[in-house]
């Protein structure tokens, strides 16, 4: 679009025509206070706090609102101006309960800062307050009324931003009030998204409200651990009893690429880390009883039951099990102890989506991988399979805003009646178990479509194929073969591939398979990992399915499991691995391998960074437990160097990564062909996070109250 | 929830009108409440399906108009207007009246459901203040006595 000159408080600013005045002033650092109005929400035009004089125009105009037009001539700071605000900011105390030493938002609440910043301190209302009780909406959500300033961002951002409508204004003028959709409670997707936008503490959280105060947290930014999306959410961390406690999860600085976006899980589920269940030290299993040990005699223990099984039997003898939801360093590490320590390739994992057939699709060809910031940009997206708005909300978030707000075309392909359909350009219903597949058939022939749907389907086929710039999104549903096929399909289409939970793209990255290594690089093309660690294993490894009937077959036997369940996964017997002693030893009670029942040391994956706290807590822990001496210097940043230098597609920048920004990695290697059977999705919900989501009270609080009844769904105006 | 045929029939019309079937909304809602006295939560729901809405949105709108309700209401709605030209024409003594009369209160309803009373902003009815509105019917120029015989002519059809 063309540009457009104006004047800001006597400074030349040029902005793209269409530009909001607001978003014009600060472009160049001219802040115009407001509280109805919110970058990518519909426009209110509500508060009136962003009153500005324009050149020419005989009365305060919203900036909002304004869009600028060549020539324009604006002040944001007059004397008149102060005065607006200052009656609006009165205005709104009017009945405000001004309880802000018992407020949540005190501290961090737009009203207060307005108020400091237009000394409307005084009121010359005398009438009495309207008092109304706070309400609870739901596990996650409590309105409190009288602290409402009707700004509607809630009702928007709902809406708008989450597709579920679930609040609304009732009445007018100043008697209005925000509604849920249940008349006394809501029915809807708990993402808290409606609080964490509220500019004051009218609508609150369960799991935070009256816990802390804003300026007693530190804030630690992080990955979330439960979808495979990979918001960033910033904690709140506060010190404790015992150390440092979460007391809160949200984004509201807008870093990482989920900007503001949080789901239920990334919010709220953090709890996990406070549950009672969790083992925090060593158990072994003594005359049958699991007994808490030190560090220092578990290692012993299991480096000496490694040691002599590897002498006895060779290392085919000894499975290993990694983690979806540990770190890349992790899991690269666990697979270098397998096949350098260990000296075997019986590694695998819990695979919930076909990397490496994509990798091999997509081997020899580079710019071919879409990154979740392309599926907010891109003019097309075809999505296969999978039900983003349940297992990945960031996701969905991106694909819906990108449909609302760049009139992106949607073409969905799914076998059920998915929420997304509603922002879809088309929706092409195929038949339950197989029906994705057989579609990336239809869509790589030339053949007419001969069952159900077939205008659709061709009209769909047309459509995608003639997109010249499109982003497609698969699920499980397509495994092996289909890939290739979709791959060579859609030669101008960008690719995501959806695994589930937090790191399972990085545990297929770094190697957690039997016949590769980190990379996609099959076994006999290792010679730059062969170079650096010395002699690796060349017989070819077990999965995990082969493991469970070697140890059946009494040849596996021991087995290390991190941070996985895979009993409860792959549904094997559990006393194939009975005979496994060292495992027991070790402290795994076969039958409920989960991170923090039994037997996974203390720590928790991402989110250690947050629960230290500070860096050198991980020094104290170390000297504490008697390892100081074995592990120093302990440098975090020598796995990742080593990853960069031998793992092809990690060449990514570095600063950028330690800045907690985003950045995206190609598929390099060569990929495998792999048994599709293998592969099992979580099919976690919105409200489900597998074992992590079993000890999150929230989660649980709010999967009892839901009533997922069939909702009767609205339309997504 | 079956309505009238002549609702049916001006609902479908009325559907041909507009590019979004919400905009038909407020219309139907008030044929409805003709028809049905007040909006149930029977014919809100009735209502929100057949315009894909949620009930959530359809409450919000009744809310916004005063002139929808989803209360009960009594047989002849009572309307007097307290505005500027009727309130300088003794329109807030006749609402008085009327409340003394028919013994409620804003808003209420009188026991044997026969009468609702309303205070209300302006009908349109200034050049004849002050000016009361019952159900569809304007009465102006009143004064309490004018006032009482028009209650007691509804009374008595009451039983027509
Ligand atoms: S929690 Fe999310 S889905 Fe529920 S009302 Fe708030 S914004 Fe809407
Ligand atoms: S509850 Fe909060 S976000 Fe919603 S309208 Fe009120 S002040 Fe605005
Ligand atoms: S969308 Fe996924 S990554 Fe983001 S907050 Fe939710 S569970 Fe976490
Ligand atoms: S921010 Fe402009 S009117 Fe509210
Ligand atoms: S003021 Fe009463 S009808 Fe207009």
């Amino acid at each position: 679009m063309p540009d457009v000159n104006i004047t800001i408080d006597g400074k030349k600013v040029t902005a793209p025509a269409g530009t909001l005045l607001i978003e014009a002033c600060k472009s160049v650092g001219i802040e115009v206070p407001s509280f109805c109005y919110y970058p990518n929400l519909s426009l209110q035009g509500a508060c009136r706090m962003c009153l500005v004089k324009i050149e020419k125009m005989p009365k305060l105009q919203t900036a909002c609102t304004t869009v600028i037009t060549e020539g324009m001539a604006v002040s944001t700071d007059t004397p008149e101006i102060h005065q607006a605000r200052k009656g609006m900011v009165e205005l709104l105390l009017g009945n405000h309960p001004l309880d802000c030493p018992v407020c949540d938002a005190g501290g961090e609440c737009e009203l207060q800062d307005m108020t400091f910043s237009y000394g409307a301190a005084e009121s010359r209302y005398i009438e009495p307050k309207h008092h109304r009780e706070e309400q609870q909406w739901s596990p996650v959500v409590y309105f409190d009324r009288p602290r409402c300033i009707l700004c509607y961002r809630c009702v928007r951002v709902c809406g708008e931003g989450m597709d579920v409508w679930a609040l609304g204004v009732q009445n007018r003028g100043v008697s209005s009030i925000i509604a849920p959709n249940q008349e006394d409670h809501l029915e809807c997707e708990e993402c808290g998204m409606c609080i964490d936008i509220c500019p004051v503490g009218a609508l609150t959280s369960g799991a935070y409200r009256y816990k802390t105060r804003p300026w007693e947290m530190n804030h630690v930014g992080t990955p979330c651990t439960h979808c495979a999306d990979g918001c960033k959410t910033t904690l709140g961390v506060r010190r404790s009893d015992t150390g440092m406690e979460i007391v809160r999860g949200d984004n509201r600085d807008k870093s990482g690429i989920n900007g503001d976006f949080l789901c239920i899980k990334g919010r709220y589920a953090f709890d996990f880390v406070d549950s009672a269940e969790r083992i925090t030290r060593p158990l072994i299993r003594k005359d049958g009883q699991l007994t808490p040990a030190s560090w220092e005699e578990a290692f012993q223990l299991v480096g000496r039951n490694f040691r002599e099984t590897l002498e006895r039997h060779g290392g085919q003898a000894i499975g290993v099990f990694g983690s979806n939801r540990t770190t890349n360093e992790e899991n690269y590490l666990l697979q270098k102890f397998a096949r350098v320590v260990l000296q075997t390739n019986n590694i695998d994992h819990h695979r919930t989506a076909d990397f490496p057939a994509l990798a091999a699709a997509l081997a020899g060809k580079s710019g071919r991988t879409a990154s979740m910031r392309d599926v907010y940009s891109a003019p097309a997206i075809l999505l296969i399979g999978s039900d983003p708005t349940e297992q990945h909300p960031l996701l969905a978030w991106q694909i819906r805003n990108n449909v609302r707000l760049h009139r992106a075309r949607l073409y969905v392909v799914n076998s059920q009646s998915i929420k997304l359909r509603r922002q879809a350009t088309l929706f092409a219903q195929v038949p339950e178990s197989g029906g994705e597949a057989a579609f990336i058939d239809f869509l790589a022939g030339n053949a007419a479509h001969a069952g159900e749907n077939a205008a659709q389907l061709q009209d769909l086929r047309d459509k995608v194929r003639a997109e010249p710039e499109l982003v497609v999104i698969f699920g499980s549903e397509l495994r092996g073969e289909s890939i290739a096929r979709l791959v060579n399909a859609l030669p101008q289409a960008k690719f995501v591939s959806l695994g589930d939970y937090a790191n399972s793209r990085g545990a297929a990255d770094m190697g957690l398979y039997p016949d590769l290594l980190p990379g996609y690089l099959p076994l006999d093309k290792g010679s730059s990992f062969a170079a650096d660690w010395g002699t690796l294993p060349t017989l070819p490894g077990l999965n995990f399915l082969q493991m469970s009937e070697s140890a059946k077959a009494g040849q596996l036997k021991a087995l290390y499991v991190v941070g996985a369940n895979p009993i409860n996964r792959f549904k094997v017997d559990p006393f194939a691995f009975s005979i496994v002693r060292i495992a027991d030893a070790m402290g795994f009670e076969v039958h409920k391998l989960v991170p923090f029942r039994r037997g996974e040391p203390a720590d928790m994956g991402q989110s250690r960074g947050a629960q230290s706290g500070e860096a050198d807590r991980h020094a104290v822990w170390l000297e504490a437990h008697g390892l100081e001496p074995k592990m120093s210097p302990f440098d975090p940043m020598a796995i990742f160097d080593e990853i960069q230098r031998l793992v092809p597609g990690y060449e990514v920048a570095r600063l950028n990564l330690m800045a907690g920004n985003d950045q995206h990695t190609e598929f390099s290697g060569l990929g495998a062909l792999q048994d599709p059977g293998l592969i099992v999705p979580a099919n976690d919900g919105l409200f489900t996070s597998g074992t992590l989501g079993r000890y999150s009270k929230v989660l649980n609080s709010v999967s009892e109250n839901q009533h997922r009844t069939e909702q009767t769904e609205v339309a997504a105006d | 929830m079956r309505f009238s045929d002549q609702f049916e029939q001006r609902f479908s019309e009325m559907l041909t009108h507009y590019p979004t079937k919400r905009s038909v909304l407020v219309p139907t809602l008030l044929y409805a409440q003709d028809e049905t006295g007040f909006l149930s939560d029977e014919v809100i729901a009735e209502i929100a399906g057949r315009l894909e809405l949620s009930e959530l949105d359809v409450r919000n709108v009744i809310s916004y108009y005063s002139m929808l309700t989803t209360k009960r209401r009594g047989k002849f709605n009572v309307q007097v207007c307290t505005n500027i030209a009727c309130m300088l024409r003794g329109g807030e003594e006749l609402f008085e009246h009327c409340e003394k009369k028919l013994g409620i209160g804003h808003k209420g309803t009188t026991l044997d459901g026969a009468f609702s009373l309303e205070e209300v902003e302006c009908i349109g009815g200034c050049s004849w203040a002050p000016a009361v509105q019952v159900n569809y019917d304007f009465h102006e120029n009143l004064t309490p006595e004018k006032m009482d015989r028009v209650l007691a002519d509804y009374r008595n059809r009451l039983h027509e």
